[in-house]
C-alpha cells in the first residue's frame, strides 16, 4: 500500500455505557467523533447497569452511525474497512456494536477489523502525536489499570495490572462513601485540591519487582478511618479524605509507572483511559518526566474517555498490519491484550 | 419485492429469504449455541444460496421480542444496522405471533409462550376468529399458573406452542387435563418463513429505522426496582 493513499476507517465503541462512532482517516485525522452518554441515565443507579446499557445502545446504534457519517461527509463508498471494540466490556453492550459493524460490513462488503478496548485508549496518543517507540503507556480507567510496554506498532505488553479494583473503580467507591455523586472520580479530584492530604493511609507496593497494582486495600483504609472518626464523634473534614485518597494512589502509580520507565529504557511516556483527566496525576507525572527527560503525551478529555475514535486509529494498524475478522467476529468480555 | 427474515429471540436461530413473493429459503437451528457468532454467517450463506444481493433486498424483518433479552438486542441490531445502512424499511413482528402461526388450522385457543423464569412466561392467545387468525389476547409477562387457569375457565381446546416445552408441559397437563393439546415436536419452533410472511404484510417506513426498538415487554429489574422506590417516596 503507498503511503499516499488515504484510509478512511469507521469505529464503533460499545463496550461500556458510550455508544460511539468515528471517522478517521489515515489513523490520525478525525473526520468525526460521536459519543452519545448514558451518564445521566445510570445515575439513578449509582453505577452502570449492564442491562440497561444494553438497551441503551440498540436505540442509540443506528442514530450515532448516521450522524458520524454525516459529519464526517463520508458515503460508504469512502470507507476502507470497519473497526469495532470486540472486548473486553460488558458482553451485552459489545454485542451491539460487534453485531452492528458485522451488518455494515456484510452489507457494504467491507473488511472488519475487531480491536481490542485497551489497544483503543493508548492509540488516542497517536491521534494526538504519532506514536515512536520503544514506548510505556499507563492505562487508568473505570474498567483498567495497567502498564502496557510497546516495541512496535500492533504489539502490546502487559507489564503490570491491578490485582484488584480498577483505579477509576475505586475512585467512585470512595466518591459513593464521602457521599459524592457518580461519577465520583472528577468530585474527589476536585475535592483533593482543595484539601490537605494529611491522613494517614496505606500504599500497595506489592512485591518490590513488580509493576502490579492494588486499591481495595486503600478504598477499605478510606472505609475504616472514616467509620473509625464517626465512632470517636469526630468529623474528618472530607476534602482532606479525599487529598490523602489521591495523594495514595497518585504515588503508588507514578512511582511504579516511572520504575518501569527506568527498566524498560523508554523516553516515551503515554497516559490513556478516563482516569487520565485526573488533574493531580496529570501534574504528577508531568513533573516527573520533565524531571526525567521522558516525553509524556497525554490526550485531550474527549480522547481519554471512551469513544470511537481510538478505536478507528487503533484498527487503522491493525487493518494495515493485515488484521481481519470475519462473520464469527464475538463481544469478548475478558479479551486479553496481546 | 425481496425480504429478509431474522430470528433470535429464543435459542432458535432463524433466517429466511422472500424472493419475488415466494419462500426462496430458510435457515433454522434448534442449538443452544451463541447467535452472535453464528447469525451473519446464517445470513450470508443464506443470500447467497438464492443469489440475492444485500442491496437487492426491499425489507428487513425481524422478531422484536419477547424472549432472551441478548437473543432479542442480536437480531434486532443486525436488522436495524442492514435496514438503515442499505435505506429500506425494518418491520418487527412478536415471536409469539410467530410461534401461535403453527396452530393455523387449529380449532381453539392457541397459546405460544416462552419460559420467563422463576415460574412465569411471555404468552398471549391467538386463534382464529369469524374466520381471521388473530391475536385474542395481547403479549404479556404472566405466571404461568395463573395464566392456565384463566384459560381453564374458557372451557376451550388450547394448543400450546413452545421451545420450552419440556418445563412446562406437566403444569399444563395438571391445569387443563384433556382440553390441552399438544403439537408434533416441529410445531414448537419458530419458523423464519413464517416471520417473513407476517413481516411482509406489514406496512412500514424508511424514517421509522432509528425508533425501531425491541419489545421486551418487561422493564430492566434495575429499572423496576428504582420505579418501586420512587413510588414508596
Ligand atoms: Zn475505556
Amino acid at each position: 500500500m503507498t503511503n499516499n493513499m488515504n484510509l478512511i476507517i469507521l469505529g464503533i465503541e460499545t463496550s461500556c455505557d458510550e455508544t460511539a462512532v468515528a471517522v478517521v482517516k489515515n489513523g490520525r485525522e478525525i473526520l468525526s467523533n460521536v459519543v452519545s452518554s448514558q451518564i445521566e441515565s445510570h445515575k439513578r443507579f449509582g453505577g452502570v447497569v449492564p442491562e440497561i446499557a444494553s438497551r441503551h445502545h440498540v436505540e442509540q446504534m443506528t442514530y450515532i452511525l448516521e450522524e458520524a457519517m454525516a459529519e464526517a461527509e463520508v458515503n460508504f463508498e469512502d470507507i476502507d474497512a470497519i473497526a469495532v471494540t470486540e472486548g473486553p466490556g460488558l458482553v451485552g453492550a459489545l454485542l451491539i456494536g460487534v453485531n452492528a459493524a458485522k451488518a455494515l460490513a456484510f452489507a457494504h462488503n467491507k473488511p472488519l477489523v475487531g480491536v481490542h478496548h485497551i489497544a483503543g485508549h493508548i492509540y488516542a496518543n497517536h491521534i494526538i502525536e504519532e506514536l515512536t517507540f520503544p514506548l510505556l503507556t499507563l492505562v487508568v480507567s473505570g474498567g483498567h489499570t495497567e502498564l502496557v510496554y510497546m516495541e512496535e506498532h500492533g504489539s502490546f505488553q502487559v507489564i503490570g495490572e491491578t490485582r484488584d479494583d480498577a483505579v477509576g473503580e475505586a475512585y467512585d467507591k470512595v466518591a459513593r462513601t464521602l457521599g459524592l455523586p457518580y461519577p465520583g472520580g472528577p468530585h474527589v479530584d476536585k475535592l483533593a485540591h482543595e484539601g490537605e492530604a494529611n491522613i494517614e493511609l496505606p500504599r500497595a507496593w506489592l512485591e518490590p519487582d513488580s509493576f502490579d497494582f492494588s486499591f481495595s486495600g486503600l478504598k477499605s483504609a478510606v472505609i475504616n478511618t472514616l467509620h473509625n472518626a464517626k465512632q470517636k464523634g469526630q468529623e474528618l473534614p472530607i476534602e482532606n479524605v479525599a487529598a490523602s485518597f489521591q495523594e495514595s494512589v497518585i504515588d503508588v502509580l507514578v512511582t511504579k509507572t516511572m520504575r518501569a520507565v527506568e527498566e524498560k529504557q523508554v523516553n516515551r511516556l503515554l497516559l490513556a483511559g478516563g482516569v487520565a483527566a485526573n488533574k493531580g496525576l496529570r501534574e504528577r507525572l508531568t513533573a516527573e518526566c520533565e524531571r526525567k527527560g521522558i516525553k509524556l503525551t497525554i490526550p485531550p478529555l474527549s480522547l481519554c474517555t471512551d469513544n470511537a475514535a481510538m478505536i478507528a486509529s487503533a484498527g487503522t494498524i491493525m487493518y494495515k498490519a493485515g488484521k481481519r475478522s470475519g462473520d464469527r467476529l464475538n463481544g469478548e468480555p475478558g479479551l486479553v491484550l496481546k | 419485492m425481496n425480504g429478509l427474515a431474522i430470528d433470535t429471540s429464543t435459542y432458535v436461530l432463524g433466517v429466511a429469504v422472500i424472493k419475488d413473493g415466494e419462500v426462496a429459503g430458510e435457515i433454522i437451528t434448534n442449538i443452544k449455541k451463541n447467535h452472535s457468532v453464528r447469525l451473519m454467517t446464517a445470513i450470508r450463506t443464506l443470500l447467497e444460496e438464492v443469489e440475492i444481493k444485500p442491496q437487492d433486498l426491499d425489507k428487513i424483518i425481524v422478531t422484536e421480542g419477547p424472549g432472551s433479552y441478548t437473543g432479542v438486542r442480536i437480531g434486532v441490531t443486525t436488522g436495524k444496522t442492514l435496514a438503515w445502512s442499505l435505506k429500506i424499511p425494518i418491520v418487527g413482528v412478536s415471536s409469539l405471533e410467530v410461534l401461535a402461526q403453527n396452530g393455523y388450522y387449529f380449532d381453539g385457543f392457541i397459546s405460544p409462550f416462552i419460559d420467563a423464569r422463576r415460574g412465569q412466561v411471555y404468552t398471549g392467545l391467538y386463534g382464529m376468529e369469524n374466520g381471521v387468525f388473530k391475536n385474542i389476547k395481547e403479549d404479556r409477562i404472566v405466571l404461568h399458573k395463573d395464566w392456565l387457569e384463566e384459560l381453564k375457565s374458557s372451557g376451550k381446546q388450547v394448543l400450546f406452542l413452545s421451545t420450552d416445552m419440556d418445563k412446562h408441559k406437566q403444569e399444563i397437563k395438571e391445569i387443563l387435563g384433556y382440553k390441552a393439546q399438544f403439537p408434533f415436536i416441529t410445531g414448537n419452533l419458530l419458523r423464519p418463513s413464517e416471520l417473513a410472511r407476517l413481516g411482509m404484510k406489514k406496512e412500514t417506513e424508511v424514517k421509522d429505522i432509528h425508533t425501531f426498538t425491541p419489545n421486551y415487554i418487561r422493564l430492566a429489574e434495575a429499572e423496576a426496582k428504582w420505579l418501586a422506590n420512587q413510588k414508596d417516596q
